[in-house]
């Protein structure tokens, strides 16, 4: 499939992030359209027929979860803007970030208008400073070209947008971890129900939304849903940004429509992997989610199919690994990872994360067993679905395939106490 | 550095500003305490004090934050802070091999602080989010990827020539110009159309 570039238009091109650039190339038409010419109900309807799904990797279809803050209650409402952007292997959200920040912000506009929301809150990863600055300097912009503020554009509308920079936790990027973290607490994800559409930041109804999602919204209503839905494949509306790295040569950000094939972006878009070794496995949705073997790649990348063969499309991290790679280390590495994020409230996922690095780092240092094999498989089991967050869940979905599809590397590793991979 | 601290003017003005966002005080935890470590580069008990007096909350909640979250100093670093990512992508391209480059040329270990003062550097399990340039790290505020010995090099040569103050370089907050003039109080704005 072709690239399409819906929200990747101005990526690369310094001058899009300038105000007067991005509305000279019609840029905040969509916002004007919305709250001059439509209903707010009129843009959820518009954006429920689009079949948008969230990209920061729940894939939950955007209007539907609009569509459950109430619409009788008389406290505020907010939006909080996930920009938190931490699952290993994504860096698509930096992206508009940094080249399109105003197309966030009429996406932001668009959300708001939509849900009847005055204030929203833009929750961006402590280490993005760069990217804070660039859209500090958007957002006050827009604040003195009247996009924002008391009348956003001119209409009897107000909206208010803060930064609120996070400070290094990747459970911060859990929708209600965030929603702690930005009530001023550590990042602990909270129980649901109640779902934040109904007591979310601060008690009161709130929408959490991914940065890409909300970039998208422009296009939806300047062009109509239904054309975004036919961009796409079957319930999974438009293009997605892909964040693909690892062992390709042209690593980098891709916006195809969602559908594409996975081949087709490691080996067209990504130009195939480094030294044309050869492709042995493939995470496709960040680090959570489950490895595929060069056997299973020839899906097309959609919410649905990466489901139905039992992994999944995640944040569109597309984290490619070649032959010379020791799926045991890579295990390790990951371990390590959930390990050290692992917000520690509930008891399997706090020890069982840690347990799987040791488990995992034993067998690396020569000193497994057989039996570690069948403790992993267990551990995976308890982890799963036993948790507040989906945290646990995705660990175990992540070691649990690797353990699985990769078994005789582990046997290896146990059985003659070195790597296969690395001595040939 | 003085135990007793306060925010500068400027600062306090900034801090003022924050508030106005929210309405609790406490929410202005995490920007509060960028601010201090701005100013003065880390977070001593003493400042846990000031900003739990600040904020109206009990002392142990701003200890618990700053053990929670990772990017606040509990103590003094570089005036240079690396932090080198150990994460999926960039250990797939190699970055062990960076990270004994750079413990080798500093001299120091993951976590310490060169000798001179400079530079503190730690190696990092999360993904700082640009994947595409593995192996990569993030100096003070920037981003540098595709390293190799060499480029790591160049970078250690390029801090060294550009240093002429003494202020930390590491501690960032953003410009906030808009504030002033467009933040206002909550309890009477959220008001539903
Ligand atoms: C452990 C964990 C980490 C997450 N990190 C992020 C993140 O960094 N960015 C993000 O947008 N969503 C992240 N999510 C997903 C959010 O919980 C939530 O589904 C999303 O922000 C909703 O927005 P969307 O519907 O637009 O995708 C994470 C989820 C989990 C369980
Ligand atoms: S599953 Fe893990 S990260 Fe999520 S709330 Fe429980 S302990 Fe915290
Ligand atoms: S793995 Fe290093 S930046 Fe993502």
């Amino acid at each position: 499939m072709p690239i399409v570039k819906l929200v990747s238009e101005h990526f690369g091109n310094p001058q899009a992030k300038q105000l007067s650039w991005y509305r000279d190339h019609g840029g905040y038409a969509a916002a004007r359209k919305a709250l001059f010419e439509m209903e707010p109900k009129e843009v959820t309807d518009e954006v429920i027929k689009s079949n948008l799904r969230g990209l920061g990797g729940a894939g939950f279809p955007t209007g539907k979860k609009w569509n459950f803050v109430p619409t009788n209650t008389d406290k505020p409402i907010y939006l909080a803007v996930n920009a938190d952007e931490s699952e290993p292997g994504t860096f698509k959200d930096r992206y508009i970030l940094e080249w399109d920040p105003h197309r966030l912000l009429e996406g932001i506009i668009l959300c708001a208008y939509a849900v009847g929301i005055h204030t929203a809150y833009l929750y961006i990863r402590g280490e993005y400073v760069r990217p804070a600055e660039i859209l500090q300097q958007a957002i006050y912009e827009a604040y003195q070209e009247g996009m924002l503020g008391e009348h956003v554009l001119g209409k009897d509308f107000h909206l208010d947008v803060y930064i609120h920079r996070g400070a290094g936790a990747y459970i911060c990027g859990e929708e209600t971890g965030l929603l702690e973290s930005l009530e001023g607490k550590k990042g602990w994800p909270r129980l649901k129900p109640p779902f934040p559409a109904l007591v979310g930041l601060f008690e009161c109804p709130t929408v959490i939304n991914n940065v890409e999602t909300l970039a998208h919204l422009p296009k939806i209503i300047s062009k109509g849903g239904p054309w975004f839905a036919n961009v796409g494949c079957e319930h999974n509306g438009g293009t997605r940004l892909f964040a693909l790295s690892g062992s390709v040569k042209k690593p980098g950000v891709y916006e195809l429509p969602l559908g594409t094939s996975m081949p087709e972006l490691i080996y067209e878009h990504g130009g195939g992997i480094i030294h044309d070794k050869p492709l042995k496995a493939v995470i496709p949705g960040g680090a959570s989610a489950a490895v595929l073997t060069a056997d299973e790649i020839d899906v097309p990348l959609d919410f649905d199919t990466l489901m139905k063969i039992g992994s999944m499309l995640g944040s569109g991290a597309v984290i490619a690994m070649d032959d010379d790679i020791c799926m045991v280390k890579a295990t390790q590495n990951i371990m390590r990872f959930f390990a050290h994020e692992s917000c520690g409230q509930c008891t399997p996922c706090r020890e069982g994360t840690g347990w799987v690095y040791k488990i995992v780092t034993r067998i690396l240092e020569g000193t497994g067993t057989r039996q570690d094999i069948t403790n992993l498989m267990e551990l995976a089991d308890n982890m799963s679905g036993t948790s507040i967050c989906a945290l646990s869940d995705g660990a175990a979905m992540s070691f649990r395939s690797f353990v699985k599809k990769f078994a005789s590397e582990f046997e290896y590793h146990i059985r003659y106490k070195k790597c296969d991979v690395e001595e040939n | 550095m003085s135990s007793k601290f306060e925010f500068t003017r400027e600062n306090q003005t900034r801090v003022r500003e924050i508030l106005r966002r929210y309405p609790t005080k406490r929410a202005a935890m995490l920007p509060t305490l960028h601010l201090v470590h701005q100013q003065q580069g880390y977070i001593t008990p003493e400042v846990e004090e000031y900003v739990a007096g600040f904020l109206e909350v009990p002392v142990v909640d701003v200890h618990e934050i700053l053990t929670f979250y990772t990017l606040y100093f509990q103590r003094p670093m570089g005036r240079h802070h690396i932090r080198l990512c150990m994460s999926i992508s960039c250990w797939i391209r190699k970055c062990d091999q960076i990270k004994d480059y750079l413990s080798h040329k500093l001299g120091v270990k993951s976590g310490e602080i060169t000798e001179d003062g400079n530079l503190s550097w730690e190696a990092v399990p999360d993904c700082l989010g640009a994947c595409e340039l593995a192996p990569m790290m993030q100096l003070d505020k920037d981003y540098h990827g595709n390293l190799t010995p060499q480029k790591v090099d160049k970078i250690l040569a390029q801090i060294r020539n550009n240093d002429s103050t003494t202020a930390p370089k590491h501690n960032s907050t953003i410009p906030q110009k808009h504030d002033s003039t467009t933040a206002r109080n909550h309890e009477n704005t959220n008001s539903r159309e």
